[in-house]
């Protein structure tokens, strides 16, 4: 019935000659005649046309324009969105016969609203209706209503967005209606939420049951508040909520809602253990060779690192220059350069100084650390004392988001590939090969192992190299997680320490528990105490666990424990 | 104490001659203000007022030297964390100058200036008393030395030795600086303390302040000396060389080499809080860097090049160590670094004995490498074994 009054209205407000009383009696006339149309069984009789609800988009007032934009919302026709969006871009106009024209925005050419055909631009009788700002905000929602009828979903997201933001109580039917048909289960989500914000005023507490069903089910943290308030009392000591059920509800899925939030935190943080634990890992695992099985204290190790870190900034520098079409996969020259480059420097060291040193630990200890400051120097000398910038490919930037709130980004992902590949291989070369079963006898008996014809002295430059190889691989994966500058090495080497001296020494598989358990036992303690005091914390702890257990973890047993 | 016992402590710590060499070096080290205030401007022998101070904080650092050749050289045990000590003691000083200055700060408040930037309204309870010179002093032998004794009672209870000792004192002063470095702990953080006006009513900017200075530092440098030299050629003295050169051994005569090595520690931290605390009004600020890993182990590098175990090496290898490094780092600054690295594997390789030992080999004896090699680095314990089986 509003419908045919408004239409009359505009139709008449348009008409400007014909007077008030004129207009009462064609009024009472056309209620007259759609009460009865009414009467008759045909469904479509309720349907004005949609060219005159349209023609009162020409009205001049404003109640009437609204009118026109809220009936237009209630129509399931493309044509009705068309004009709506129209309208709001301020391309749709009214000629004097009440056709409406929108201008396509592409083209530019105008066509008839209602039939979306090419139509012939009328010069002078144009009208383009006024948009202020009150009705621009009931076109945004309007929209948004009808678009939740697209076969997009992007667009039903865009708009479910669009109607969460409005929050009014008036689109509260449309969008019941729309999350029933709907199936997307993102714009699902979203209708559901917004849906509920409102309902939680509704005076109907089963819709208010229903909202906090609903904010349960999301566990997003922005409801605690929410929620929250409606189990607080007044200044006058009622309950804002006035119907138990109500509130038990609210309590419960507070209560959901912080259970919910404890176990993100609790899978980030084991995540981010995980990944520190990788880290600290691939920083020690070299040392775990060199110092672990050799006893050699190789205070440059983590300049070895920072080698392979710069082994991988020189790799992208030269796929750059020569080939910066597949600068994606420059770590596949990363890779082997950085073990390379290290491996030679190590063998370097070891035959031109460090073999001089065996059995005496604290001169080692002096004679490494004088290396790492010329090694540190040399690089400065070559790259400049800043950082370098070495770029993620971008197979590595970005993450997958398993559940809400914890982000798995794809190079700390790969970094936890990339070491458990770097420990197979290792233990592959040590328990499989026959430099590994080499290896392995010096560590037990030198003496021994020379008496049984192995080459000691070749055995301990390979065995040095590999160590310091391994610590160039850690390098690449430092390069992809933080900075890479000449001082990079100084900052793993105390903690490279604790994870081998922790995990035991001579014990690769040690090295590899401390390095997780550090690493998580950091990252668990860092939401309580901040991250220096947990770094902290962790460095006291090892402390005192070197002076209960000063073998490791993994303490070697027998004779070899001697050495 | 009778003047015959005094003769008899006089001959057991240097022979005459010695005592003349001792008297000599003291000697031309104490004219040095003298150079600096008599001897006028524009002669050869005139020294720089910005001289000065520089030499002083070298004497500083001499003394930090003595006592880590008392626990490196003669006990065997390296600390990388002795720089904790030392600046310990440092902070300690520091303090103190803060809180003297009163409202003449660049806020005009009772408090430190970095407090008033980090919008503290009142002292923290550690900082009371600092106002106070003797308490200051007081700490800052006080606090290095109870930090030694309860790091030591841990580490040499559980018989931590070797590199996991030198590891640990390694992580020790990397979790010091990490703390320090925090604005929350309430030292100054990144900044450390600096800005200092006054010592004892005594402007710092005066020279004759650091002459005096300097005067105290030479002085506390021949205590320590004569302390060091004490006890190393005491009864105690040779249990340490002992517990240095066969530990094992020392324990099965019936020694239990925790006492020893806890009591050299400790006073050899305490040396170091003294050292610490001179250098600060000398050089005018105390901040965390001095906690970095590098800063302990070059103190090491000092005593090696010096030579362990001389107590007189330590001091020399300090002075010419930091000699160098101010002529280079002025001079060649990217030569630097090289030559320190150069040092240290020249001297390990080339020079077991350090300077010392192109002057006189007889008067110390070094460990054999052929022998320490046979040395169990790290031996097992019984109730280890135990355990595990």
């Amino acid at each position: 019935m509003s419908c045919a009054r408004n239409g009359a209205q505009a139709w008449l407000t348009q008409e400007s000659a014909v007077s008030q009383s004129v207009r009462r009696v064609i009024l009472v006339l056309l209620e007259v005649g759609w009460l009865l149309s009414s009467t008759l069984p045909a469904a479509h009789a309720q349907q004005e046309p949609l060219g005159a609800v349209a023609a009162k988009l020409g009205a001049d007032d404003h109640d009437t324009l609204q009118a026109a934009i809220e009936a237009l919302g209630a129509r399931s026709e493309p044509a009705a969105l068309r004009m709506l969006e129209a309208l709001r871009d301020g391309n749709l106009r009214v000629d004097g016969s009440g056709a409406v024209l929108v201008r396509d925005g592409k083209s530019g050419a105008w066509l008839d609203a209602l039939t979306g055909k090419p139509a012939a631009a009328a010069g002078a009788g144009l009208k383009t209706p006024l948009v202020n700002n009150a009705l621009r905000r009931t076109l945004s929602p309007t929209i948004a209503q009808l678009q939740l009828r697209s076969t997009d979903p992007a667009v039903r997201l865009a708009a479910a967005e669009e109607l969460a933001k409005a929050s009014d109580d008036k689109l509260v039917p449309a969008m019941r209606a729309a999350l029933k048909r709907e199936i997307d289960p993102s714009v699902r989500k979203l209708l559901r939420l917004s849906l509920a914000q409102i309902d939680l005023t509704s005076p109907d507490p089963r819709h208010r049951l229903s909202a906090i069903a609903a904010m349960r089910d999301s566990g997003e943290v922005s409801f605690k508040t929410q929620l929250a308030a409606l189990l607080e009392k007044t200044a006058d000591g009622k309950f804002r909520e006035p119907d138990a059920t109500v509130r038990g509800a609210a309590g419960g899925a507070l209560n959901s809602i912080e259970h919910q939030e404890l176990l993100t935190r609790v899978v980030r943080d084991l995540f981010y253990g995980l990944s520190l634990g990788s880290v600290l890992l691939l920083a020690a695992l070299g040392l775990a060779i060199t110092f672990g099985l050799m006893r050699v204290i190789n205070m440059a190790h983590g300049e070895m690192l920072m080698l392979g870190a710069y082994a991988t900034y020189v790799a992208q520098l030269v796929f750059q220059k020569y080939a910066p079409a597949a600068l994606n996969w420059y770590l596949a020259l990363a890779v082997p350069l950085a073990f390379a480059t290290c491996m030679l420097v190590g063998m370097l060291l070891e035959r031109s100084v460090i073999r001089f040193l065996y059995g005496r630990p604290l001169e080692t200890l002096l004679a490494t650390w004088g290396i790492s400051l010329m090694l540190i120097q040399t690089v400065r000398l070559i790259f400049g004392a800043q950082n370098v910038s070495v770029a993620n490919p971008d197979w590595l930037s970005g993450g997958i988001e398993p559940m809400t709130g914890v982000v798995l980004p794809y190079n700390r992902l790969a970094t936890i590939g990339f070491v458990t590949a770097v420990v197979s291989l290792l233990a592959f070369v040590l328990n499989r090969t026959r430099l590994g079963l080499s290896v392995r006898a010096i560590t037990q008996n030198r003496a021994m192992a020379s008496c049984m014809g192995i080459p000691t002295a070749r055995i301990d430059m390979l065995t040095f190299g590999l160590g310091s190889g391994i610590a160039g691989l850690g390098g690449v994966a430092l390069s992809q997680l933080g900075n890479v500058g000449p001082e990079l090495g100084q900052l793993y080497v105390v903690d490279s320490f604790m994870v081998v001296v922790v995990g035991g020494v001579g014990k690769v598989v040690g090295s590899v528990v401390a390095a997780l358990g550090l690493g998580e036992v950091n990252k668990l303690l860092e939401p309580f105490a901040g991250a220096v005091l947990g770094k902290i914390l962790v460095l006291v702890f090892v402390v005192l666990f070197i002076q209960r257990r000063p073998q490791g973890l993994f303490a070697l047993k027998g004779r070899a424990a001697e050495n | 104490m009778s003047t015959a016992r005094i003769k008899e402590l006089v001959s057991t710590l240097h022979s005459p001659r010695q005592w003349l060499a001792l008297a000599v070096g003291f000697g031309v080290l104490a004219s040095v203000p003298a150079l600096n205030r008599l001897v006028p401007v524009g002669a050869a022998l005139h020294l720089s007022d910005s001289m000065l101070p520089l030499l002083g904080k070298f004497l500083c650092y001499g003394l930090v030297a003595l006592a880590m050749d008392l626990v490196w050289g003669y006990t065997g045990v390296l600390s990388l964390g002795h720089a904790v000590f030392f600046a310990l003691g440092g902070y300690a000083m520091g303090m103190y100058l803060m809180r003297t200055i009163g409202t003449a700060g660049v806020y005009r408040s009772e408090l430190p200036d970095f407090m008033v930037f980090l919008d503290w309204k009142e002292l923290p309870w550690y900082w009371h008393g600092f106002q106070h010179f003797g308490f200051a002093a007081c700490m800052a032998l006080l606090v290095p030395g109870l930090l030694a004794v309860v790091f030591g009672f841990f580490a040499f209870r559980s018989r931590i030795r070797g590199v996991y000792f030198s590891i640990i004192t390694q992580a020790l002063t990397y979790a010091l600086m990490l703390l320090m470095f925090r604005n929350d702990t309430g030292f100054g953080g990144n900044n450390g303390l600096t800005d200092f006006k006054r010592l004892l009513d005594y402007p710092l900017a005066e020279q004759s302040t650091k002459q005096a200075l300097y005067l105290a530092s030479l002085l506390a440098l021949l205590v320590g000396y004569l302390l060091c030299r004490y006890v190393v050629t005491s009864k105690l003295g040779r249990v340490l060389l002992a517990l240095r050169d066969a530990e094992s051994r020392v324990m099965f005569c019936g020694y239990d080499p925790f006492h020893y090595k806890l009591l050299v520690w400790t006073l050899s931290a305490i040396l170091c809080g003294l050292a610490g605390a001179l250098y600060v009004p000398q050089v005018g600020i105390i901040n965390p860097s001095e906690l970095a890993p590098s800063n302990s182990i070059e103190i090491a590098i000092w005593v090696a090049v010096g030579g362990r175990g001389t107590l007189v090496g330590g001091v020399i290898g300090a002075l010419l160590v930091n000699g160098m490094k101010s002529w280079l780092t002025g001079a060649y600054p990217e030569l630097w670094l090289y030559a320190l690295g150069a040092l240290f594997v020249g001297v390990t390789l080339f020079l077991p004995k350090g300077l010392a030992g192109l002057f006189s080999a007889r008067r110390v004896r070094v460990v054999a490498p052929e022998l320490a090699a046979e040395l169990p680095a790290e031996p097992v314990r019984a109730e280890d074994l135990a355990g595990e089986t």
